[in-house]
């Protein structure tokens, strides 16, 4: 159970934009994407925050620039009271032993030519952890803790179905016992039967291990069973963050109601008698976002005041942050 | 009601270099008219190759159709002539397929596309077709219709062009629609805008529909009946609530399972299914699913089950039955 006063993490205001250019020879600046446009948050040490979006709000680009992987436009994050952003270099490359990412595509994230054990022992070697033999020990070890036969170690990624490799990400993401993980979409392109399998696995490892975890995925129904918090995105800022439970159960903003009830229950009894919010029209470009609002084009309950202002991410009781004028 | 679609033991091979891969059983399966029917199944059990193989649209080589019969008002839709089934595609049984992108062509407009079918198979001149395509984007809900239609399909964004794929499939007034995993890839309010009107013009048009899918939300909100795939072997067949209310066969057990469910109150723990899918070039003797079921006994991994009726209309193919806990002595 994390502390209240514990934070490992802590994001402020937080901005990256992507440039567009025009032009061939001369490249113009003619405009941005902003991807993620100001989000503040916290993390408690041992908690799992969930970041829930659709696909463009900016959840992918957020837990990329909380690392460091992408520089951020503007804004902090502070890992263990520490400024990231004011930081390169050898120090920053000693903080990435306590901060380590799990990635979407099982497919993608492994180097092809790399046996499985040169994949998971990396890290020790490029830290000066352990070489040789104490490596290869390491690494044995790590495959056994995510279910994967030792003797696998020589075995090349191809070898592996969707879900096995998904855990050869997950025992490099611990080689260097990081105290926080970003899990991008770890489970999506997963079969169902083989998502349950890596979830059941990440809450072990959380337990055995004190992991803290921010969880990044669009399927609601997964966030909510790994997650103590979760926080809602929406065209590159937050629009809603609370505990899990009462996101669930009583969701304050338009567009979390709208996303909770877009989404598909396992249950035809249930599925008939459910009123659907369906939402009018597309996602706006993050290139041209909306003026005030920016779920305004698209919310069931807009008034005058949301085209022109954006309303204040603002805690309205109870750790319950919404940006809406309605509440 | 009749019955639309009648599909009996069709078996559909790979032949490979790494082997023959047996991608479809023996599966049976009718549609009736007016019904939903929902195939679900997680990656590699046959889904989509079932339906592919029904609209002969499997390249062969290196696929092979070796057996069954896809009785679609009443002929026998794999030894028609090339000439007969063109007429039935797009026009008779329409499909819609998971990625628009990759389905629309990209150098023609919206418009052109939707009107070839129209021209084809209706016989329609340019301009009674660009009238319909009109009219059919407005059907499915695309804004501006009279200046989107001139629009290339990289001008929509994905849930637009689904919804142009769907007014594609629908202009011909089809029998029967074929949807293959058609919002996999799309956001989940986006998602809720395409079911919602195939299921309104499922209302208006009285359409026949079979829907492919692995997630099991989308098919208790939108099935009539089910079928479950695994290993390109059926392994059970009920009407949606019998299914979810009464599953029989393990798979589906360990599958209802393994879904988180955003209205329930949160499990400690998902059960999941260990193990993985058969290696359908290899397939081991006995039931596909014995090696990770639970529940198997020794006759399981030696005989393949058949499907047997548990209940009225519902099927497994499992010896046995866990509601009494008895083996089934016979092969019926």
């Amino acid at each position: 159970m994390a502390r209240k006063d514990d934070i490992l993490v802590e994001v402020k205001n937080l901005k990256k934009y992507f440039p567009i250019t025009r032009g061939i020879i001369f490249q113009r600046h003619v405009g941005d994407i902003k991807a993620v446009d100001g989000v503040s948050f916290f993390i408690r040490r041992g908690e799992t925050l969930g970041l829930v979006g659709e696909s463009g709000c900016g959840k992918t680009t957020t837990g990329r620039t909380i690392l460091q992987l992408y520089r951020p436009t503007a804004g902090e994050v502070f890992f263990e009271g520490q400024n990231l952003c004011e930081m390169k270099g050898e120090k920053l490359r000693r903080m990435r032993k306590k901060m380590q990412m799990i990635f979407q595509d099982p497919y993608a994230s492994l180097n092809p030519r790399m046996t499985v054990g040169n994949i998971i022992g990396e890290p020790l070697e490029v830290h000066n952890i352990a070489k040789g033999k104490e490596k290869m020990e390491r690494v044995q070890e790590l495959l056994r803790i995510v279910g994967l036969n030792p003797y696998f170690i020589n075995r090349y990624p191809h070898e592996f179905s969707g879900g096995q490799r998904q855990r050869i990400g997950i025992a490099r993401a611990l080689a260097l016992n990081p105290s926080f993980i970003i899990c991008d979409e770890p489970i999506s392109s997963l079969d169902v039967s083989i998502q349950a399998q890596i979830m059941n696995l990440l809450e072990d490892l959380q337990e055995k291990f004190g992991l803290t975890y921010l969880f990044i995925a669009h399927d609601l129904a997964v966030v909510r069973h790994v997650s103590d918090r979760v926080a809602v995105m929406y065209l590159g800022k937050l629009v809603e963050l609370t505990d899990r439970d009462t996101l669930y159960r009583e969701p304050l903003h338009p567009y979390t109601k709208a996303l909770l009830s877009a989404v598909p229950i396992p249950d035809p009894f249930v599925e008939e008698k459910r009123e659907r919010i369906i939402l009018v029209g597309d996602v706006p470009s993050p290139a041209n976002p909306p003026s005030g609002c920016r779920f305004h084009t698209r919310c069931p309950l807009v008034m005058d005041i949301c085209k022109e202002e954006e309303p204040e991410f603002r805690d309205v009781g109870g750790e319950h942050w919404v940006a809406c004028h309605r509440v | 009601m009749g019955r639309l679609l009648e599909v009996k033991g069709l078996t559909t091979r790979f032949y490979t270099q790494d082997g023959v891969v047996h991608a479809v059983n023996g599966v049976s399966f009718h549609v009736d008219e007016g019904e939903t029917l929902g195939i679900v199944g997680e990656s590699g059990c046959g889904k989509s190759v079932t339906v592919l193989s029904c609209m002969r649209l499997i390249p062969q080589p290196p696929g092979k159709i070796v057996a069954g019969e896809v009785l679609f008002n009443g002929r026998d839709l794999l030894k028609v002539s090339e000439d007969e089934i063109r007429q039935v595609r797009g026009n008779k049984i329409a499909m819609i397929f998971q990625d628009p992108m990759t389905s629309l062509n990209p150098v023609l407009t919206i418009g052109r596309q939707i009107s070839e079918a129209l021209e084809l198979h209706l016989g329609m001149t340019r301009e009674q077709a660009r009238k319909r395509s009109i009219e059919l984007l407005k059907m499915v809900g695309i804004p501006e219709a009279e200046k989107r239609i001139d629009d290339y399909p990289h001008q929509f964004s994905g849930g637009m062009r689904q919804r142009a794929m769907i007014a594609m499939a629908l202009s011909c007034n089809p029998q029967l629609l074929i949807a293959d995993e058609p919002t996999t890839f799309l956001d989940v309010t986006i998602q809720a805008q395409i079911i919602d009107i195939v299921k309104r013009l499922k209302k208006e048009l009285g359409m026949t529909v079979i829907w492919i899918t692995h997630d099991l939300g989308i098919i208790a909100g939108i099935a009539d009946r089910v079928i479950v795939m695994y290993a390109g072997y059926l392994v059970e067949e009920a009407p949606v609530k019998e299914l979810y209310g009464d599953p029989r066969h393990p798979y589906t057990i360990g599958l209802l399972g393994s879904v988180p469910r955003l209205d329930e109150e949160r499990k400690e723990r998902l059960t999941s299914i260990e193990g993985l899918p058969p290696d359908q070039i290899n397939m081991p003797p006995g039931c596909p699913f014995a090696p990770r079921c639970a529940y198997a006994i020794e006759r399981c991994l030696e005989e393949n089950p058949s499907l047997r009726t548990v209940a009225p209309h519902h099927k497994i193919a499992c010896w046995v039955d866990l509601k009494s806990g008895q083996v089934s002595k016979s092969a019926s």
